[in-house]
């Protein structure tokens, strides 16, 4: 995969010798080339920083959501309900807006670009990563709740030891497709400022004009990010799959 | 031999009900410490929610359940109760899969602050010398036979230290071949004087440890008495046509 992209790169680049692409604008050979492609890549630091704290405070957020939602008491999972249907109705930008420029108002505080993005990809994800998690654990057998009351473990230990292994090995394809769609939509928080990759293309986009191109390395960014990111869980997974050899 | 047998298990006209379903009705029996009670009767006759109750896997509705002097209430001191006497077989074993089969067995004594991590390993090897699979402790619960995975079930019960042992069905998922090395295991539990009370169609194994059997049908116990009496001169109608269904021709 990380080969075939290269391999597109190249031919974009060969294309680019001709007709009217413009490739002067990020190439590597000259200084200038250099120092526009150092500055697109620089947004990669933020958008990673990003993505992944986002993702944590959801995964954890989403948890916290999704327990409440598997409990014989209906008020609580009628909170579970309320608090899934509602995040999930929010579009993410209209929740970046939101979180950036309404919520200081509202709580009378002042937010950074950064806390505000991660505030409000972390709450949208949350809603998603709670009915994961909730299908996962429900996916365990009753059994395995029975058999943790009859050796003494209480509900944290039964959850902590028992379920919660055994659900994320289930869960952990769909906890890895959260991850790549979180750094897609970290891109979205370049329209409050933050200095990621989209907002770097753009800025470079104005002072250039060649929309094209820096675009093209944007695209190819994300594309080379999210398929190590792919690598990675499936390498996790393969891992967690060795220790467990369940059926 | 004890002189004045204790009542470790006694149940009051304990009933139970799924919805509109009765899956016991006003069930009341003792069990004396040391005692062996086989439990058996047509599927569906409440067997397996008798034993449920015993360690509150199912709550009774009504009635009253006395285990070592505590009364069964959901309180904290009930569930300590049960934790501290009740030990569980499943008829589907249900092992930790992810867990190998030393950490099945260590990690209720050690996160209950029964035991040392040391101590529980120790402990675990001993009834994993006694289940006749010491060797398998590193593995993983997948990688054992049926008739290994639910010998590690009953260790791991017995490393909670527990004055009752329940089995239900214990036999009933295995393939043929590996229920005599279970029910050996059994049969020596029971000579070692642990409290048992067994669901089981075996009754051969129910000859041979059983102190008093117990035959059910529609949720209600329709003859209880001691082991020899009940194979030979069942009382009531039912429970002969039930034997001579399942005793070998």
């Amino acid at each position: 995969m990380l080969r075939a992209s290269l391999l597109l790169l190249v031919l974009l680049v060969l294309t680019g010798c001709s007709g009217d692409w413009g490739w002067y604008v990020v190439d590597p050979t000259t200084k200038k080339g250099m120092t526009n492609l150092r500055f697109l890549i620089s947004g990669l630091y933020y958008t990673v920083l990003l993505s992944v704290t986002a993702i944590v405070i959801s995964i954890v957020l989403g948890l916290l959501v999704a327990l409440p939602g598997l409990s014989k008491n209906r008020f609580l999972r009628g909170f579970n309900r309320v608090y899934v249907e509602l995040v999930r109705a929010v579009p993410i930008l209209v929740m970046i807006l939101w979180v950036y420029y309404g919520m200081p108002q509202l709580l009378n505080i002042t937010i950074t670009v950064f806390w505000a993005g991660v505030i409000a990809l972390a709450l949208s994800d949350s809603a998603f990563e709670a009915e994961i998690f909730r299908a996962g654990i429900q996916s365990i057998d009753k059994g395995q709740y029975e058999a943790s009351h009859t050796v003494a473990l209480n509900y944290v230990d039964t959850m902590r030891f028992i379920i919660l292994p055994q659900a994320i090995r289930r869960i952990l394809p769909a906890l890895g497709n959260q991850l790549v769609y979180m750094l897609k939509m970290s891109s979205l928080v370049s329209v409050i400022g933050m200095q990621e990759l989209t907002r770097k293309a753009n800025e470079l986009v104005v002072t250039e004009y060649r929309p094209l191109e820096i675009y093209t390395v944007l695209l190819l960014e994300y594309l080379v990010l999210i398929l190590i990111v792919s690598a990675g869980v499936r390498w996790l997974e393969r891992r967690l799959q060795t220790t467990d050899r369940s059926t | 031999m004890q002189q004045q047998a204790q009542q470790i298990i006694q149940m009051r006209e304990v009933s139970k009900f799924f919805g509109s379903f009765q899956a016991l009705n006003s069930v009341s029996i003792d069990v004396q410490l040391g005692e062996r009670v086989v439990v058996c009767g047509p599927s569906g006759s409440g067997k397996s929610t008798l034993i449920r109750c015993i360690n509150q896997l199912e709550i009774h509705d009504s009635g009253s359940i006395v285990i070592d002097g505590t009364t069964l209430d959901g309180s904290k001191q009930s569930l300590r109760a049960i934790h501290a006497n009740v030990g569980m077989v499943f008829q589907q074993f249900n092992l930790f899969p992810h867990l190998t089969v030393l950490e099945n067995l260590t990690l209720g004594p050690v996160r209950s602050g029964q035991q040392s991590k040391s101590q529980a390993q120790e402990l675990a090897m001993n009834y994993l010398e006694r289940v006749r699979i010491p060797e398998q402790a590193n593995k993983y619960p997948a990688q054992l036979s049926g008739g290994q995975q639910q010998r590690v079930a009953i260790a791991r019960s017995l490393c909670m230290e527990p004055k009752i042992m329940l089995f239900d069905e214990p036999t009933s998922a295995l393939d043929p071949e590996m229920i005599n090395e279970v029910l050996d295991v059994m049969v020596e539990l029971a000579e070692s004087g642990m409290t048992m009370v067994c669901v089981t169609h075996e009754m051969g194994f129910a000859r041979r440890v059983a102190d008093k059997m117990v035959f059910m049908d529609f949720g209600a116990i329709v003859e209880m008495s001691d082991t020899a009496k009940f194979f030979e001169a069942p009382e009531s109608e039912r429970c002969q046509e039930f034997l001579q269904q399942i005793l070998p021709h």
